[in-house]
């Protein structure tokens, strides 16, 4: 489905900030893979993402998306595989736009955008329908401007927008980190029941261990650009936060160093 | 004095309903691209100068000022490659572009000004149609007509999917290209739009004084700015969310802004200071929700606290 080929990331290279965010890494992830990703501070978690997003180019390795190398494919262009939902609440909506206007804008991602109405009254009663099944009141609020939303109400609708058109991948960059604890719950609940319904290949980094184990197939840890641990099947569902910090120990030989991962519950 | 502003009144509205309409090619950029656009001190001048060459030669007034709309485009074109191509921030490109139309201007005009005499020409607009022609010439209707029809238009088009698709670019580019959107293309469009527009203005601008200028451009962007700020804050209440009432708002800034032009300078207001008083007034505008949040921001915590 997703094939990262020995990527290399490196940020001001030959300056005295010089970073190696992606250190030869390479991901393989099968269709119907619900994986989450979790790593220290630094790890190089959201650039992953943004490497497979298109935000810049890698600096060496492959990129392919069923089969099709997406290297140098521009960000907008490869939009149409991918569902993204950010960390900032504001990043993944237009906030001067209405509610309803936001979905269309995703519902013609990867399609080709005309002359015709940028939304149609069916599609307004479409979107009311699916604002409803998120139980936060917002069918009947369609034309509100999206900046006045709250934080947890902009990632479900943006969660929405992220599956309207049937991505092959939804991206999810630590899209609960700035919630409040109860909202982030729920957020990451309709994320499980987005990706459960429509059947999507997801990759979720977060900071949250109990998280990273509760939810998904597969659990990938992270450490200075690599991919230092990959749990799948039976071991996944055994795990517990104690015993994922074990192994971080053995097999980044330090120990882990994400304040907020330890701190929250 | 109250008597000559009055006979001046039909005069400064229908010069504020031309500049009002630039005023819209401004907000264009300013508004909803998010970038300030320094190309349409000259892009107006450009529009004005084919369009009187263009009329001198002898075309019909609606071909030249077609033309002049097109000319104002590749101005904007101009501008979007210098910021999407090559990288330059929109300010400074937008300069670049006005610097090099100082020329091409020059160019075009074959010297710093031409005149268009109403005599000798066809014109849609004049000072001189004002008063005593039929009531479907008058220059206040026409200028009022066009303005409505690009309203018209501008509304339309932002309602399309190219046109969301250009406010999701200018609101947040991030989303856009998450959502697929080209937001470089969507940038160079909105521009040539909005210059397109300006030089359109510059062409109206250029047959009612009867001239065209090499120098008619300059502050022209502050004054779109004005009409646009005068407008929010006049008739923002007002005429809210709607988008046509939006434009409709920065055309009667406009129309306000050269009322209160004409009322400065009859007053006695040296017409040379008459550029720095007007960016003044709108640094200060500018700077009132800057000023609102450091200086006049009530602190609710510890309101809140005096009040237990």
């Amino acid at each position: 489905m997703l094939e990262l080929k020995n990527v290399t990331k490196i940020f001001n290279g030959g300056t005295c900030n010089e970073k190696v965010a992606l250190n030869d890494l390479s991901l393989t992830l099968n269709d119907g893979d619900f994986v989450t990703v979790i790593g220290g501070n630094g790890a190089g978690k959201s650039t992953v993402l943004n490497a497979i997003a298109g935000v810049w180019k890698p600096d060496t390795g492959k990129i392919l998306i069923d089969g099709e190398d997406v290297t140098n494919m521009p960000e907008h262009k490869r939009a149409k595989y991918l569902g993204r939902v950010f960390q900032d609440p504001r990043l993944g909506t237009a906030g001067n736009m209405n509610i309803d206007e936001n979905l269309a804008l995703a519902a013609r991602r990867g399609k080709r955008r005309g002359l015709g109405w940028g939304i149609t009254k069916k599609e307004r009663e479409h979107y009311r329908e699916l604002l409803a099944e998120l139980n936060l009141g917002l069918e009947s609020r369609i034309t509100t401007k999206i900046g006045v939303l709250s934080g947890g109400q902009r990632q479900a609708v943006t969660l929405l927008m992220a599956s309207l058109q049937q991505p092959k991948l939804l991206l999810l960059d630590e899209h609960t980190a700035a919630l409040d604890p109860k909202t982030a719950a729920k957020v990451l609940e309709l994320t499980d029941r987005i990706v459960r319904e429509n059947k999507l290949t997801a990759l979720m980094v977060t900071h949250n261990m109990r998280d990273a184990i509760a939810y998904g197939n597969r659990l990938i840890m992270m450490h200075n650009g690599r991919i230092i641990l990959d749990i799948s099947g039976e071991d996944k569902k055994q795990l517990t936060v104690e015993l994922l910090l074990k192994q971080f120990n053995v097999a980044a030989g330090e120990t882990f160093d994400n304040d907020r991962a330890l701190l929250t519950d | 004095m109250l008597n000559s502003l009055l006979n001046a009144f039909p005069g400064s509205v229908a010069q504020g309903l031309i500049w009002g309409l630039m005023a819209i090619g401004v907000f264009i950029t300013y508004k909803i691209l998010d970038i300030a656009d320094l190309t349409v001190d000259g892009s107006i001048c450009t529009g004005g100068a084919v369009c009187a060459v263009m009329m001198i030669n002898g075309c019909n007034v609606w071909i030249s000022m077609f033309v002049a709309f097109l000319a104002g485009m590749l101005a904007g074109l101009a501008t979007g490659v210098f910021h999407v191509f090559m990288g330059i921030p929109p300010i400074l490109a937008g300069i670049l572009t006005q610097l090099s139309l100082y020329s091409v201007n020059l160019k075009i005009m074959s010297g710093a000004n031409v005149s268009l005499s109403v005599r000798n020409y066809d014109l849609l607009v004049s000072l001189q149609y004002l008063k005593g022609v039929p009531f479907y010439c008058n220059t206040l209707l026409v200028v009022a007509l066009i303005l409505a029809a690009v309203i018209g238009v501008l509304y339309w088009f932002f309602g399309t999917e190219i046109g969301c698709g250009i406010r999701a670019t200018g609101c947040n580019a991030a989303m856009s290209k998450a959502q697929g959107i080209n937001t470089d293309r969507n940038k160079i469009i909105a521009l040539m739009m909005s210059n397109g527009i300006v030089a359109f203005s510059g062409a109206l601008l250029t047959q009612y004084q009867g001239f065209a200028d090499v120098n008619m451009g300059r502050g022209a962007v502050v004054i779109g700015l004005a009409a646009i700020i005068i407008g929010e804050a006049l008739f923002g209440k007002l005429l809210k969310n709607n988008f046509a009432l939006k434009l409709l708002q920065v055309g009667l800034g406009g129309i306000v802004y050269y009322i209160v032009y004409q009322a400065v300078i009859m007053l006695g207001t040296e017409p040379d200071m008459m550029k720095m008083y007007s960016a003044l007034v709108v640094a200060i505008f500018l700077a009132i929700p800057y000023l609102k949040e450091r200086y006049f921001k009530k602190n609710v915590a510890s309101k809140g606290e005096s009040h237990a």
